[in-house]
């Protein structure tokens, strides 16, 4: 009878466990919405920051966060895109495309801060593009390139062999198989991988700091020039991020409603990323469903 | 007959299609392999300036324990020790893997082995959501909750190497659990059968058959974990302190590679000593990453199943 005793304990042990696990997330995430949402009111997402004084909002910030994704994206995808077709179609087995697919890894696994530093150096210094959104695009689009990639190739790859051989049976060229047949079949994939690269790169701050800088010149909203310094659309001008802003917040310290403007944009990002991930699969499985019926 | 020679001698369209798109796929990749090599020259490049061009000793800089960079000691050498930010750096990453892994690995066990339905209810997409958290919103939790919580238990200041554990580890919670999951589901089903089928208990079953055949893949788990709080920035640096100090308890003031690095890089000029001493912190991080790299490669390749 001891090895049942020993197993009612330990799944006993295992159920505790989870227990806690389950109520540390649970409780983080309540706590993070039950603490932000009463923040959040339009006057909280469209005004402008206010440093010193109470009842700031988050207008640019936002706006700003949402620029540079549009533009991370808009530079990323075709490269992760011809990089994942090379991958998946073209890349023999040598030693070449291990390397390649090393420095892809290699690239994954850096630390944020890193792409950060390293974008300052080349994008912000060498370059001379200063705190700007182009910097932090540019850095963002390091940080996402080797993740994206990867899941654009498995999505690529999850595509049955049979649907090449009949391109090419077709006398389609290998590249006109790609771009007429298997990344239609993969869209579904792709759109998803998108939609969660876009979740990561809402909410990445380290890779910033140095880079689109941390200050917010206000905007001028009726301005579409995009040569003019308070216009929206203006690439070359510092760009804080609502992520970026909240740990400057925190660590600055003098903004006297600190707390709820920061608990105010923690439940900004969150519902921001709730909104990428549930979108992703509501996408996907409605692309997949058109996909495969017609 | 020329025209016909002619046509037979060019390039078809179908071909020139096909150089093209092999082209453009080609210099993507290119480009990327191109950006991690220069990452790679750049940041060490910078990071060893500190030896070569300020002729700071590698053995001073890896274990002196005196942080002021701008400073020069009693013999005249600038005081650049790292040994704080190395020891916060890998007591931070050690301790929240170690409160992390046996969590995580009874949450995965707990989702694959004991209740795969009420685990795909209500912890797979609790966890999957987490995963996706910035991490200034888990360093804003351990500011506003973490902090003061361990201030009333412990006094002090609140801020420390404890502070920043927790927060980590409830950071890569998600992360290894959801990794592990895919590690015990990665065992084979005829495995548990095997064991069920001479008598086994449950328990027995996991402990002995399951956690042994995935154990690969749980390292794996692990170590990205360690990797992902290795090189996390904000989140630590918002509630370590930032204390350039030797680390002597868990609840002082300290300081990691990322939270100096975040500190430091905005107030520094380019090209002087206390710069390229930054630079050097980043290498030190960039060889962490590479590492852990090679660590999971070796695991695979070590683990892998015959």
């Amino acid at each position: 009878m001891n090895s049942k005793k020993a197993d009612k304990i330990a799944v006993g042990v295992i159920y505790v466990m989870s227990a806690v696990i389950v109520l540390i997330l649970a409780s983080l995430l309540l706590f993070i919405l039950w603490r932000g949402l009463p923040q959040i009111s339009w006057e909280f997402l469209t005004a402008p920051a206010k440093s010193f004084q109470v009842g700031g909002g988050v207008g640019i910030q936002l706006f700003n966060s949402f620029y540079l994704l549009i533009l991370t994206m808009l530079i990323s995808t075709p490269l992760a895109l011809g990089a994942a077709i090379y991958l998946s179609e073209y890349a023999k087995q040598n030693w070449l495309t291990d390397f390649v697919r090393t420095a892809i890894e290699v690239l994954s696994s850096l630390p944020s801060v890193v792409v950060g530093l390293f974008g300052f150096l080349i994008f912000v210094i060498q370059w001379d593009f200063g705190f700007s959104i182009l910097s932090g695009a540019l850095a963002l689009t390091i940080f996402n390139l080797p993740l994206l990639t990867r899941t654009i190739e498995d999505s690529l790859q999850a595509i049955p062999a049979t649907q090449r051989e009949a391109g090419l049976a077709l006398g389609l060229s290998r590249w006109e198989t790609v771009t007429r047949v298997i990344l239609p079949a993969a869209l579904p994939g792709i759109i998803t991988g998108m939609i969660l690269a876009a979740g990561r790169i809402f909410g990445e701050a380290a890779a910033l700091i140095y880079t689109a800088g941390q200050s917010a010149p206000a905007l001028d909203f009726t301005n579409w020039n995009p040569q003019s310094i308070t216009s929206p659309l203006n690439i070359f001008r510092p760009a804080e991020t609502l992520a970026v802003h909240i740990w400057k917040i925190n660590s600055e310290g003098v903004m006297p409603d600190g707390e709820q403007v920061s608990a105010g944009a923690s439940a900004v990002l969150i519902l921001a990323v709730m909104l990428f991930n549930l979108g992703s699969r509501y996408l996907g499985r409605k692309l997949q469903k058109k996909a495969t019926s017609e | 007959m020329e025209e016909t020679q002619s046509k037979f001698m060019q390039k078809s369209s179908k071909r020139k299609i096909e150089q093209f798109g092999r082209t453009i796929s080609f210099i993507c990749i290119a480009f990327i392999v191109l950006i991690v090599l220069s990452i790679l020259y750049f940041v060490i490049s910078k990071g060893v300036s500190t030896f070569t061009t300020d002729g700071v000793s590698v053995i001073d800089f890896l274990f002196g324990d005196i942080w002021r960079p701008g400073e020069v000691g009693e013999n005249g050498e600038p005081l650049v020790g790292a040994l704080p930010m190395i020891l916060g750096s890998f007591f931070v990453t050690l301790l929240s893997a170690l409160l992390a892994t046996p969590f995580s690995i009874a949450a995965a066990i707990y989702m694959v082995e004991i209740s795969p339905k009420a685990g795909k209810k209500i912890l797979q997409p609790v966890i999957e959501l987490l995963v996706g958290i910035p991490s200034v919103v888990y360093g804003f939790i351990g500011l506003t909750v973490v902090v003061p919580f361990i201030r009333s238990i412990f006094g002090g200041t609140g801020f420390g190497i404890l502070s920043a554990t927790i927060v980590l580890f409830v950071m890569i919670l998600p992360t290894v659990t959801s990794m592990a999951v895919d590690a015990l589901k990665s065992v084979p089903r005829h495995y548990r059968e095997a064991s069920l089928a001479m008598g086994g208990t449950r328990w027995q079953t996991i402990y002995k058959v399951v956690l042994r055949a995935a154990t690969p893949g749980l390292l794996t788990a692990v170590v990205f974990g360690m990797a992902r709080a290795f090189g996390e920035a904000l989140a630590v640096q918002m509630v370590i302190g930032n204390a350039a100090m030797v680390p002597t308890d868990l609840i002082t003031p300290a300081s990691t590679l990322t939270s100096i690095l975040t500190m430091s890089m905005g107030n520094t000029v380019m090209g002087t000593l206390e710069n390229n001493v930054l630079w050097s912190l980043a290498t030190i991080l960039l060889v962490m990453a590479l590492f852990f790299n090679i660590l999971t490669r070796w695991i695979g390749k070590k683990g892998a199943m015959k």
